[in-house]
């Protein structure tokens, strides 16, 4: 990407607070701030502040807004009850993933998407392409988000908007946050507790700094990109570009969960049920290191010595102090029944290091420190 | 290791006159922090530049590079088990080997620390 690179509304902040600063998606975002661990652990420990304002905010609206949505999505958007929000895939019609979106409905006919910053142009044209009758797209003007994300976040947001700390996982309301007004949902990329908040750049920029104040004596750090990787790592979240791309179908992609074929007619699932009854070429895995070392994404995925597929991530996990992944691997050369053998490793520094499959998420909370 | 006394290279590299080498204090704060280190093999033929370890953060590995030709006489086991202490004490419990230097005038051949510092200064790395 050659065109200037875009900045959010806390791009002074970070500089302020001496981030190091990289190019994402178009974007010059804060990589990390303190540090990658110590942000890391500031998550999973006390709490932590993202600056997500790179990601799209779509707003689609009216009468066929839920109908749109349905005949564009893998997840039930009719089930999707008011104040609720859900995770669905956006599919081409050979099933292969345009985006991953979190769709939150505020009420009937009223629905606030959130995509992926390098998605944004091709959600957008995909979205406009597929819009239903009595349907409109609305791109949210000076979109400005945050993410308070850690055990401490209820108690940190608790002194600023105590009705928000009633709601469960999932839910999303509008609520006036000093006089003004936000969408604000109790989800998150971490794996840990917290909230999300959505608005204008006017409304959000004076409530970072109330967070940044109601935080302080909770331990609430800023938060960079980096942290934000591993953290959503640790819980076997994709991320689009990696794990997620146009040439997978949403079923390799070990999402079936979010791909409902029972419900209404969608894009991509005429190609999903035949898949579903044929069986996928390829599965996503989770794998964990069990030497010492790094894996990272187009890392050879060995069986036997020989070649079944490739990590689309991989990182060392603070939590775990291993290294984990995940990738695609070729289901006739690596049959899940196959799981169990001691036989898996990853081309890392020209020679296989062992692995084995991983359960997700790769941390729960019980998961001690050190401990494989 | 005194920093000053130490040899540098402008891949960040430092060399003790006995042979020991880390990265500078530079290079770890560049690098950020490191959470795996790849040390070479003892006995390993190197030459000058060869890359003969890895130190890695979160986000990118590094190759690090033999500053002089030589044997790798030893290495660091300690640093490849707690990774941390290459940031935390890039200049001693942080060197990552020891080179047994074919000719120890190739060491005066690099970087002095005033050379170096001014090196980091340009920012031409």
């Amino acid at each position: 990407m050659t065109a200037t690179p875009q900045r959010t509304p806390f791009f002074v902040f970070h500089q302020e607070a001496r981030a190091r600063i990289v190019e994402f998606a178009g974007w010059e975002m804060p990589i990390q701030f303190e540090g990658i661990l110590a942000e890391h652990q500031a998550v999973r420990q006390r709490a932590g502040l993202f600056d997500i304002s790179h990601m799209a905010q779509i707003w689609v609206t009216g009468p066929g807004a839920r109908s749109t949505l349905d005949r564009l999505v893998t997840n039930d958007v009719s089930a999707l009850k008011d104040n609720r929000g859900l995770y669905a895939l956006l599919c081409r019609e050979d099933g292969g993933v345009v985006d991953d979106l979190y769709i939150y409905r505020l009420e009937s006919g009223r629905y606030l998407v959130i995509a992926n910053a390098s998605r944004a142009r091709a959600d957008w044209a995909w979205l406009q392409a597929h819009l239903g009758p009595e349907t409109e797209l609305a791109e949210q003007p000076q979109a400005a988000a945050l993410a308070l994300q850690g055990p401490r976040a209820a108690a940190i947001l608790k002194e600023l908007l105590p009705n928000a700390v009633k709601m469960q996982k999932n839910d999303v309301a509008e609520w006036l946050v000093l006089g003004r007004e936000m969408v604000v949902a109790r989800t998150g990329y971490t794996g840990e507790d917290g909230f999300e908040f959505f608005g204008p750049a006017e409304h959000v920029l004076p409530f970072h700094q109330a967070l940044i104040k109601a935080g302080a004596p909770h331990g609430l750090v800023p938060c960079g990109l980096g942290a934000r990787d591993t953290l959503r790592l640790e819980m076997g979240y994709r991320l689009y570009g990696n794990d997620l791309d146009e040439g997978h179908s949403a079923l390799e992609s070990g999402l079936g969960w979010a791909v409902k074929l029972g419900k209404t007619d969608f894009i991509g699932r005429a190609a999903l049920l035949k898949e579903k009854e044929q069986g996928s070429r390829r599965r996503m895995i989770a794998f964990r290191l069990k030497e010492r070392g790094v894996p990272r994404h187009g890392h050879e995925i060995l069986l036997g010595g020989n070649p079944v597929g490739a990590a689309t991530s991989g990182t060392f996990s603070p939590s775990l102090g291993g290294g984990i992944g995940l990738g695609y691997v070729d289901n006739v050369l690596f049959p899940p029944a196959a799981e169990k053998t001691n036989a898996l490793s990853l081309r890392i520094y020209e020679r296989p290091l062992a692995a084995e499959i991983a359960t997700l998420p790769f941390y729960r909370k019980t998961t001690l420190t050190g401990v494989n | 290791m005194d920093p000053k006394t130490l040899r540098y290279t402008k891949s960040h590299e430092w060399i003790a006159a006995d042979g020991t080498v880390g990265i500078s204090d530079h290079a770890q704060h560049e690098i950020t922090d490191v959470v795996f280190v790849e040390p070479p093999k003892v006995g390993r033929a190197v030459k000058a530049e060869e890359a003969c370890a890895v130190v890695e953060s979160v986000k990118a590995a590094f190759d690090i590079y033999a500053p002089v030709a030589g044997a790798v006489a030893a290495v660091n086991d300690e640093a490849a088990k707690n990774p941390a202490i290459v940031n935390q004490s890039p200049y001693e419990k942080g060197w990552l080997f020891k080179i047994q230097m074919t000719s120890p005038a190739d060491r005066e051949k690099l970087m002095t620390a005033e050379q170096y510092a001014a090196f980091v200064k340009t920012g031409a790395h």
